[in-house]
């Protein structure tokens, strides 16, 4: 099988910069690691590998250090990783990224069978990449699967959807998004790496240009959608800030704000003398 | 045929109990309308559709486009997107707005590609700026981040919307509109997914979505035997408890309780904190939330800067005094 993984490096949340003034992320600063749910996706494909042999192109767009998810999905038994890195790209929304992603697996790997996004990415969490991505390229799909089997030369895979438990066929050539639930991911050593490709890591960097894609149709500009703003949820919310012994603090929370939480029990709770 | 100035609500009716938000964004869709004198419609496919254009119209739509026949019945996103796709390119509507289901959140991307527009996920706020454009309200990850996202050019302008973040227009069955019936194109590509087995999950209700008052415990709460005792905060204010997910990873409480991205989405009119440190993963669940009442040794934690009464002090103490008072006081 002729299996392509989509993965983005994202920003490791826990380890995220802020900026005291501002309340902001300090996004620049932070450190990046392969989303989470590309590692799930990158599982599922590994596993389908292994029954079905194949081989495991990693495509991942973004800046040049980005090569790093692709080094780590080769370290994890990827065969080959495509890096689409060109400063025309930065700031794509999912409708260029989904654009971008589809020229180069139409160019690189025209004759894939099935390809595997991860539901969604834990810095933008638009899930949208994946399902556009197929309609670029004219794929049936399948969002937030659980569970992936090939039936002779079809694809069977179940998922929750809105609280029912689906089961369904798909023809291929397709995609999937995979979801967290499943295909626990198997850890990897970066040091495997340097062995099992001594020649160095089968990684190709392919520019805008090489896809034959004009920079105005790419990137910020080019993306129907425009951020007006990024600011902290509730950042400004003015608060009320109760301190001391617990008894004290209960009663003052009660006697200001007891109509307010006796209202949403709908009973009654009465007010101290002080 | 060309109307102009349009809002449509794509009619979502699977699981129709549990999932009000098509109803919940026709009612935003109400108030969006009067700012830019639109029509609020809804859309809607599949099979034997009476029961939701009824109340669809009854809950704030005035136009109702239905495209109805038995091969239909089984949700599909890429038969569905070609369909609606179609329809609004027909029609152009200024906004198109879809709940972010899981059905939604896979459909609306298709949609939004074959009609070369823009696309906001699972929004947490719609507004009309002063261009009258929809300003589209997403969370994004790290540290309680909001973007106010716009579509400039692009029409229609696409959001999908998280369930239960709007309010729904109480029912008027008496409410008027018009039904445009549109017959199924006779060159609709033919499936090429096969839907073998539905089954309904099997699960408990979902009330902690639905409840008036929460109380959410992260880790500071200290020991299983003080998360405990929040059930018993819980049963005197009639809350419904739930946790952060290193109190799902203990065992403390079940995946279900979980609060946040990878759980369940909540928006009481009061929520009561206890020992969370208030990740995005966690706090972009909670926005829905009227009322925040945070206890936390940490009176930087972000959990702090979203509260309404930000308590410093130690969770438990404040669990066990809580008690303690309102045994007195509530009458
Ligand atoms: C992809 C992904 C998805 C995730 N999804 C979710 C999700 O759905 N829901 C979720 O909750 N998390 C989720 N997380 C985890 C999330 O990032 C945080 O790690 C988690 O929410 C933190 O939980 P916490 O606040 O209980 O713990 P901590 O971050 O450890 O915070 C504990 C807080 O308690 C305070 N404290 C300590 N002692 C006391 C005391 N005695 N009295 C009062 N306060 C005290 C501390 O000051 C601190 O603020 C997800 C993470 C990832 C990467
Ligand atoms: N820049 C990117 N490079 C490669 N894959 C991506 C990129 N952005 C998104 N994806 C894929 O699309 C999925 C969903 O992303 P998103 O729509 O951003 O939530 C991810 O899990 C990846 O599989």
């Amino acid at each position: 099988m002729e299996l392509v993984v989509c993965i983005k490096q994202v920003p490791m949340v826990s380890e995220l910069p802020w900026d005291p003034a501002t309340g902001t992320l300090k996004r620049e600063l932070a450190e990046g690691m392969m989303n989470p749910a590309c590692r799930h996706a990158l599982e599922a494909a590994l596993q389908l590998k292994a029954r079905q042999g194949g081989r495991i192109t990693a495509v991942t767009m973004g800046p040049p250090m980005a090569e790093e998810v692709l080094r780590q999905a080769l370290a994890l038994g990827a065969d080959e990783g495509l890096l689409l890195s060109d400063p025309a790209m930065a700031g794509a929304d999912t409708f260029i990224t989904s654009r971008i992603l589809a020229k180069a697996v139409k160019q690189c790997r025209p004759d894939f069978d099935l390809i595997l996004c991860g539901c969604y990415t834990s810095d933008s969490e638009t899930a949208q990449v994946g399902p556009q991505l197929a309609e670029e390229l004219d794929l049936p799909s399948a969002a937030f699967v659980e569970e992936i089997d090939m039936k002779k030369n079809r694809l069977i895979v179940s998922r929750f959807s809105d609280g029912f438990i689906e089961t369904l066929e798909m023809k291929l050539p397709g995609l999937v998004t995979v979801s967290t639930q499943c295909y626990t991911p198997r850890y990897f050593s970066l040091a495997g790496i340097e062995a099992a490709f001594p020649d160095g890591a089968p990684i190709r960097t392919v520019r805008a240009g090489d896809l034959g894609l004009d920079p105005e149709s790419i990137g910020v500009h080019a993306s129907p959608t425009r951020i007006l703003k990024v600011y902290a949820a509730g950042a400004d919310k003015e608060n009320i800030v109760l301190r001391g012994a617990p008894k004290q603090i209960v009663d003052h929370l009660l006697n200001r704000f007891g109509d307010r939480i006796g209202g949403a029990m709908g009973k009654d709770i009465k007010k101290n003398r002080n | 045929m060309n109307r102009k100035n349009e809002i449509w609500v794509f009619g979502d009716y699977r699981n129709y109990f549990q999932n009000r938000v098509t109803l919940q964004l026709i009612g935003r869709a109400v108030e969006l309308a009067k700012e830019i004198k639109a029509t609020v419609c809804a859309v809607v496919m599949g099979h034997d559709l009476d029961e939701w254009i009824g109340e669809y119209m009854a809950h704030g739509a005035r136009r109702v486009y239905v495209v109805e026949d038995p091969s239909l019945k089984e949700y599909d996103a890429e038969t569905y997107a070609h369909l609606t796709a179609r329809l609004a390119a027909a029609h152009s509507p200024e906004i198109l707005l879809v709940g972010a289901t899981s059905f939604g959140r896979e459909f609306a991307p298709r949609v939004a590609k074959r009609l070369n527009t823009g696309l906001t996920a699972d929004c947490v706020g719609l507004a009309i700026n002063s261009d009258g454009l929809l300003v589209q309200t997403a969370p994004s990850f790290g540290g309680n981040l909001l973007a106010d996202i716009v579509t400039p050019q692009q029409r229609p302008q696409m959001a999908t919307v998280r369930p239960g973040i709007f309010k729904e227009i109480p029912h008027n069955y008496e409410a008027k509109g018009e039904v445009i019936r549109i017959p199924l194109p006779k060159d609709i590509p033919a499936r090429r997914i096969r839907l073998i087995k539905s089954v309904r999950q099997t699960q408990k209700p979902q009330k902690i979505e639905d409840a008036a008052i929460v109380i959410c415990s992260g880790r500071g709460i200290g020991t299983q035997k003080k998360f405990n005792s929040l059930y018993e905060l819980a049963e005197l204010t009639d809350a419904e408890v739930g946790a952060t997910r290193p109190l799902v990873y203990a065992g403390w409480a079940d995946h279900e309780d979980l609060v946040g991205q990878a759980g369940k989405n909540i928006r009481p009119k009061i929520l009561f904190s206890f020992g969370v440190s208030g990740a995005i993963q966690h706090t972009a669940a909670i926005s829905g939330a009227e009322f925040i009442i945070a206890v936390n040794k940490n009176p930087q934690a972000p959990m702090m800067k979203m509260a309404d009464v930000a308590i410093c002090a130690d969770a438990g103490q404040v669990c066990a005094a809580l008690i303690r008072e309102l045994k007195k006081r509530i009458r």
